[in-house]
């Protein structure tokens, strides 16, 4: 811990700290040199567009992917590298969960609600009777005892969404990276599952790393945000202060190509080429 | 005579309660942009495939769907073809899916007009070449193939496809939602030319209420296979009269909004196994009465607002417009 990293007075206490991430693909810079606190129990929102890297950061975070250099704190324990042995795996699974676009192809399309809550519980904490726990998780995401004994073909897009939340904090992650969770949600249950994980948060104290394109989620989830390009970040700051008062000229261009009543999107379309 | 007319259309599906889609009742004129607004499962989809006469296997429509003044649902698969590939195109969500990898780009936007003999192999390349232009791209890609290019240069080169047989009605199924938000400007923006250009009528269909009023001239929200409401973007962007219209909008999190919780709604969409006797919202509308449960709501104007009928027993007032 000689090189400290050029930081202002954060507690060694952040959930994540991400220093000088990068990661080469080929030719490609995927993520180059990535840095970003999320304090515990805070949001930190990462957006930009396919090809931005912000997908590639998310995964180097959970251990999906391999960074070529930097380094990933978890409560101010290092988690670069492979992980030795089985006993480190499940410890380091249990410090960052992640849940995914599609709960489609998340959840085993054979296995119940239960079984599948049941199954991460005895993984990670062996010889526990766990009934009580699942009924806890259940309840905490709105689930009802119905939905427990259901398969995931039998459940709506937004319910499905649910158990793979309630799966992933079973194991009482510091960390829940959410990649583009609630984008294939409908509106009306985009907004329960948006305020379910604000519940959640305000309960827990579980730090989210939200990756999105989507600038109203992020307004709605995060109090800070980066922003990220051709796998740099262009911008990074509180949620309000970027959205209000972008500084970065892809920044302004993102926030003006939300739709919205007078839109003008051939001024949009030349803006980008500009750029 | 509009582009797009349909009156009264109902359908059924086999194993299912209630019809999914419930008499509904839509236009487009030529050169107008509609969109057609609602969550999944609301029919939206399902209307503007019925346009081109495609239905799901197992489904009995009544109603009528007129194309240029033409019934759809009555056409036989010698018209339906000729439909497909002259006065009503579509583009959808996802270009790569509607694309054959294998063929290179120039065969696919000729294909149709050469399969129908309606242009010579010279004309139909001249005219993709003509096209790709238009939608900003160059005659180089008449020789590349599909996975040579970029989401959104695809949907563009599904945008020139779908002109090739010089549409009345351009049916427009969600075709930015795979793409980036920035390159979602461009599509739209491509679109809304062509349509100036070319006097196409356009149905877009869509999930995102900003979206629609954004692009489009007037707006219908569906609801559980029901028009629950219509009317100039504008106006029920700024005044929604139905209720399940105001929480669509409030539900979404704006970036004008207010912060902190969504104004969620409550409960889920009535299941298709499920009859429906009422309004489809009232067991999630927190203005429902016992009048809503028991009878379905027509569409109606409200005093001094002919252009924005609700389906609606207690239709919000109050709006600006009013005044």
């Amino acid at each position: 811990m000689s090189e400290a990293a050029p930081r202002t007075a954060v507690p060694d206490t952040a959930a994540l700290e991400v220093t000088g991430l990068c990661r080469t693909f080929g030719a490609v810079r995927a993520v180059d040199e990535v840095s970003f606190t999320l304090p515990a129990g805070g949001s930190l929102g990462i957006v930009g567009e396919s090809g931005s890297g912000k997908t590639t950061t998310a995964r180097i975070v959970v251990g999906l992917e391999r960074a070529d250099a930097g380094r990933v704190l978890v409560k101010g324990r290092a988690r670069a590298g492979g992980a030795r042995g089985r006993a480190e795996r499940l410890a380091r699974a249990r410090e960052v969960q992640m849940v995914f676009q599609d709960p489609y192809l998340s959840l085993d399309p054979r296995t119940s609600v239960e079984a599948a809550l049941r199954e991460t519980l005895r993984l990670h904490f062996p010889g526990a009777d766990h009934q009580a726990r699942i009924k806890e998780l259940l309840d905490q995401v709105g689930l009802g005892t119905r939905a427990a004994e259901a398969l995931p073909r039998q459940l709506s897009g937004g319910q499905r969404q649910r158990v793979a939340i309630a799966r992933a904090l079973a194991v009482q992650p510091a960390v829940l990276v959410l990649d583009e969770a609630v984008a294939a949600l409908d509106v009306s249950v985009q907004a329960q599952v948006l305020n379910l994980l604000a519940d959640i948060r305000e309960r827990t104290g579980i730090g989210y790393l939200f990756i999105t394109h989507d600038l109203g989620v992020v307004r709605c989830v995060t109090d800070e945000v980066v922003v990220m390009r051709h796998g740099r970040i262009v911008e990074a700051g509180p949620t309000a202060t970027v959205l209000d008062d972008p500084q970065h000229a892809y920044t302004r261009l993102l926030l003006e190509s939300v739709p919205r009543p007078g839109w003008d999107p051939d001024r949009i379309a030349a803006a980008r080429r500009a750029l | 005579m509009n582009a797009l007319d349909v009156r009264e259309l109902r359908l059924r599906l086999p194993g299912t309660a209630r019809p999914v889609l419930d008499g509904v009742d839509l236009t487009v004129a030529p050169g107008e942009t509609v969109a057609l607004v609602g969550e999944s499962g609301s029919g939206k989809s399902l209307t503007s495939r019925a346009a081109l006469g495609l239905l799901p296997p197992g489904a009995v429509p009544t109603g009528e769907v007129l194309v240029d003044g033409r019934d759809v649902l009555t056409m036989d698969a010698a018209r339906l073809r000729e439909l497909r590939t002259g006065r009503a195109a579509m583009v959808f969500q996802d270009p790569r899916a509607a694309v054959n990898p294998l063929r290179r780009i120039g065969d696919f936007l000729t294909e149709s007009v050469r399969l129908t003999g309606t242009m010579s192999a010279a004309d139909a390349d001249r005219r993709a070449v003509e096209l790709l232009d238009a939608v900003g791209l160059g005659p180089e890609l008449m020789r590349r193939y599909p996975g040579q290019l970029s989401g959104g240069m695809l949907q563009r080169v599904m945008i020139a496809a779908a002109l090739m047989g010089d549409p009345v009605l351009l049916l427009a199924d969600e075709p930015t939602t795979a793409l980036d938000v920035t390159s979602q400007a461009e599509v739209i923006a491509l679109l809304d030319r062509l349509r100036e250009r070319f006097g196409t009528g356009l149905l877009f269909v869509t999930h995102d209420l900003g979206l629609a009023a954004a692009i489009s001239d007037r707006v219908y929200v569906m609801y559980a296979g029901r028009i629950v409401e219509s009317g100039p973007a504008e106006a029920l962007f700024e005044g929604p009269r139905h209720p399940y219209t105001a929480a669509l909008l409030s539900s979404t999190p704006r970036l004008d909004g207010p912060t902190g919780r969504l104004a969620a709604i409550d409960g889920q969409p009535p299941d298709l196994r499920q009859e429906l006797t009422g309004c489809a919202f009232a067991a999630r509308c927190r203005y429902a009465t016992d009048l809503c449960r028991e009878e379905a709501p027509a569409l109606r104007p409200a005093p001094g607002r002919p252009g924005q009928p609700a389906a609606c027993h207690h239709p919000l007032e109050g709006s600006p417009a009013d005044v």
